[in-house]
């Protein structure tokens, strides 16, 4: 089985304990990572502006990049729903509008071999307990992409029950964005912020010492929210949860 | 609020203003939560709910693929039953022939049931202009009107106001319009309904004209279908001698057997209700009851242009329930009038571009107007993809590109505002599409990591007016792993 990481640029630039934390927890499941270094981004600022046919060379290379792996992971539910939602209907545009008549059939295979994290935990090693320890209250909000695009269910929250010491506070009105979508924050900013500041308040209404996720995009809108309004709730991703053992209690 | 959608700013700025209005996100969240409850519930009792959402979507696809067939099937059925068929093209012309046949009857006060036809081309204007009453008989409508504002919600137009506002709007506003609102008016629900009831039970015994839209309207049998609570509708529909329907195209269902779906699919969508309470149908005009004269006026407004779009057609679907605003996040913050137009949330966010098109700033402002959380998809009982067609109409906005008018390709420009969004967008992609550059980049990134501002300027501050920014990392994955991996290992 060979499997790649598909980091994500986000990760990559400003998470890279994520990444680390999936190399960690995938190889302490027995499984080889590889790291295609040509990786980048899944275009999906790109797309979801409007500018589809820039995300189009981003849609190539990640076709090309990720062509001999048998299973891509990444630790982002809105990535994976773009490379398996929005890649092939880039590639079927460029065919239509005469470009790159390749691009689709790359692009959907690429998809189909694509998983988000606890997808690929859940669904291809079926384990949904890693061997964890983390020690605190948690509470976990389900990402839009991740719930309503990928269809994660109860996947992510199968994992966390199982990690030991961690106790999982349910979120009031957890599905309810929370108000990053991408250029949205600051396309439309004041909107964005309300539903930050609301999400937040759920939040802290939960006790829990840590807020977890798929994705680090909109943790990054929720953490950046909870830090200026002085919580003490610390965003963490999901993959560094469950890379933790024993020997990491600080 | 004056009662006017024209010059208003683009969706961000007039978001800015009303999402720091307490009152009113108070009133939209109370309001939009729970009826959103109610809905779930309502849907959950439904096992086939999700068969029953896919047959409702294949009906109305199969109905605007052979559109002009059911047209016609519809001109030849209305008018064998004794109605009139009057076709517009756009909002003029639907107003002009609405006032005409007004005019012709001699009467200055018509009775008005909801509807969201005529609320787009702004017939009360119209008919305003030309000397003519129109009295809105739905409660909500009635508030809206009463208080010189604009609906905010399509099926609750006034969703924004609570109980004590509407007091305030009756007791001063009521008896400009004919019967004052009784001495002594408290806000309890039951009073407030039993002051518009007896305010419009004078209309409806006065009036010689109603005007109506439609939801449904049966091809086969040229039967028009309204769908409504409070009977009001009924009224409108019954007792005037002249019945004038203001129709949207895309209405039409072929056959009986496919309104069996839609009685389904939009009472429990939009009021929670398994049944609603009042469903009129009439076909033509009856000697012995009813209407001696009526006249259906297609509207077509956009409608058939947007037909020619491959993606944005599925907005057409629409059954104008409002379960896609009673979930959305950015509706419930900004409330409907930042979406200028009778269509607001997610469903206005992709009609009004297509139907008014992307000229304005607002109009382009519409489909960023939402964080793509796919919440309404989720809901919409013709499964339209919502956030699919505010992507496709964002790409128009930022990068132009080619769209029917009037039944005429052409191509339109980028929306203007986009210069700076476009340069970043390129050179993102150029950054992205290169990851030597990238590396370097990251590496500039977390050496200056010591001297990033709390707080940016510029466009940056969208950012950091509310949130802070996330610490720059001492080294990017990609060299952690080339320093702790090697850079070629890979199995």
């Amino acid at each position: 089985m060979r499997v790649a990481l598909f980091v994500t640029c986000v990760n990559d630039t400003l998470y890279p304990r994520t990444g680390q934390a999936v190399v960690t927890l995938l190889e302490r499941l027995g499984v080889e990572v590889a790291f295609p270094a040509a990786q980048s981004c899944c275009g999906q600022p790109q797309f979801n502006t409007g500018y589809r046919r820039e995300s189009e060379p981003l849609v190539r290379r990640y076709a090309d990049v990720f062509r001999d792996y048998d299973h891509i992971v990444t630790p982002s539910g809105s990535c994976a729903a773009m490379v398996r939602d929005n890649h092939p209907r880039v590639g079927d545009r460029a065919a239509q509008e005469g470009r790159d008549g390749e691009l689709a059939e790359a692009a959907a295979a690429a998809a189909a071999r694509t998983y988000e994290l606890t997808e690929f935990l859940v669904d291809v090693l079926k384990v949904t307990d890693v061997g964890a320890y983390y020690p605190h209250a948690v509470t976990y909000h389900p990402t839009c992409h991740g719930l309503r695009m990928l269809g994660l269910g109860d996947r992510p929250r199968r994992l966390l029950e199982n990690v030991r010491g961690l106790e999982l506070r349910e979120l009031p009105g957890a599905e309810e964005c929370c108000g990053f979508g991408g250029t949205f924050a600051v396309k439309n900013p004041a909107v964005s912020a309300a539903m930050g500041a609301d999400k937040a308040r759920s939040i802290g209404t939960t006790g829990a010492q840590a807020v977890c996720t798929v994705d680090n995009s909109c943790l990054m809108h929720i953490g950046g929210t909870l830090a200026r309004l002085g919580s003490p709730v610390r965003p963490v991703h999901i993959a560094e949860i469950l890379a933790s053992t024993e020997g990491d209690v600080r | 609020m004056s009662g006017t959608y024209l010059g208003m700013p683009a969706f961000p700025r007039a978001a800015a203003l009303s999402s720091q209005d307490k009152t009113l996100r108070g009133n939209l969240r109370h309001a939009t939560h729970t009826i959103r409850a109610k809905r779930a519930k309502a849907v959950d009792e439904l096992a086939d709910w999700d068969r029953l959402r896919e047959a409702g979507a294949a009906v109305k696809n199969r109905t605007l693929r052979h559109l002009d067939h059911y047209l016609e099937q519809v001109e030849a059925a209305v008018t064998a039953a004794g109605g009139q068929v009057h076709w517009a093209a756009d909002a003029a012309e639907a107003n002009r022939i609405v006032t005409g046949l007004v005019q012709a009857t001699g009467e200055t006060e018509v009775v008005k049931v909801k509807s969201m036809a005529t609320q787009e081309i702004g017939l009360n204007d119209a008919l305003a202009e030309a000397g003519i009453t129109a009295c809105e008989t739905d409660l909500a409508e009635l508030i809206v009107q009463l208080g010189d504002d604009l609906p905010s919600h399509i099926l609750v137009p006034a969703i924004h106001r609570n109980r004590s506002e509407i007091r305030e709007i009756f007791r001063d506003r009521m008896a400009d319009w004919g019967r004052p609102a009784p001495d002594g008016l408290t806000d309890t629900p039951a009073e407030l309904a039993e002051a518009a009831r007896l305010h419009l039970r004078e209309k409806f015994l006065r009036a010689k004209v109603g005007i109506s839209g439609a939801n449904f309207v049966v091809a086969e049998t040229g039967t028009l279908v309204v769908v409504e609570s409070e009977g009001n509708g009924r009224m409108c529909l019954t007792l005037p001698e002249t019945l004038i329907s203001v129709v949207g195209i895309e209405k039409i269902v072929p056959a009986w057997q496919d309104l069996e779906i839609f009685l389904q699919l939009l009472p429990r969508s939009s009021t929670a209700e398994r049944m609603n309470p009042y469903t009129s149908m009439w076909t033509g005009t009856s000697d012995d009851d009813g209407p001696r004269t009526f006249h259906l006026v297609l509207l077509d407004n956009g409608r058939t242009d947007t037909l020619a779009d491959t993606v944005g057609r599925q907005a057409l679907r629409c059954i104008r329930c409002s379960a896609c605003l009673n979930v959305c996040p950015v509706y419930e913050r900004a409330g409907g009038h930042a979406y200028g137009s009778p269509y607001p949330g997610p469903i206005g966010a992709i009609l009004t571009p297509q139907i008014r098109g992307t000229d304005s700033e607002l109009d382009a402002s519409l489909p960023y107007a939402s964080t793509l959380c796919g919440a309404c998809y989720e809901v919409c009982p013709v499964a339209i993809d919502i956030p699919e067609v505010l992507v496709h109409l964002r790409e128009r906005v930022a990068e132009g590109g080619e769209v029917t008018r009037r039944g005429t390709r052409v191509k339109v420009k980028p929306a203007k505002g986009h210069a700076a969004e476009r340069a970043a967008m390129r050179a993102s992609r150029w950054l992205l599409d290169r990851p030597g550059a990238l590396r370097a980049g990251q590496r500039a990134l977390s050496r200056s990591r010591r001297f990033h501002p709390k707080r940016m300027p510029g466009p940056g501050r969208a950012w950091t007016d509310s949130r802070d920014l996330p610490p720059a990392p001492a080294e990017s994955f990609r060299d952690w792993w080339a320093r702790t991996r090697g850079e070629g290992r890979n199995p």
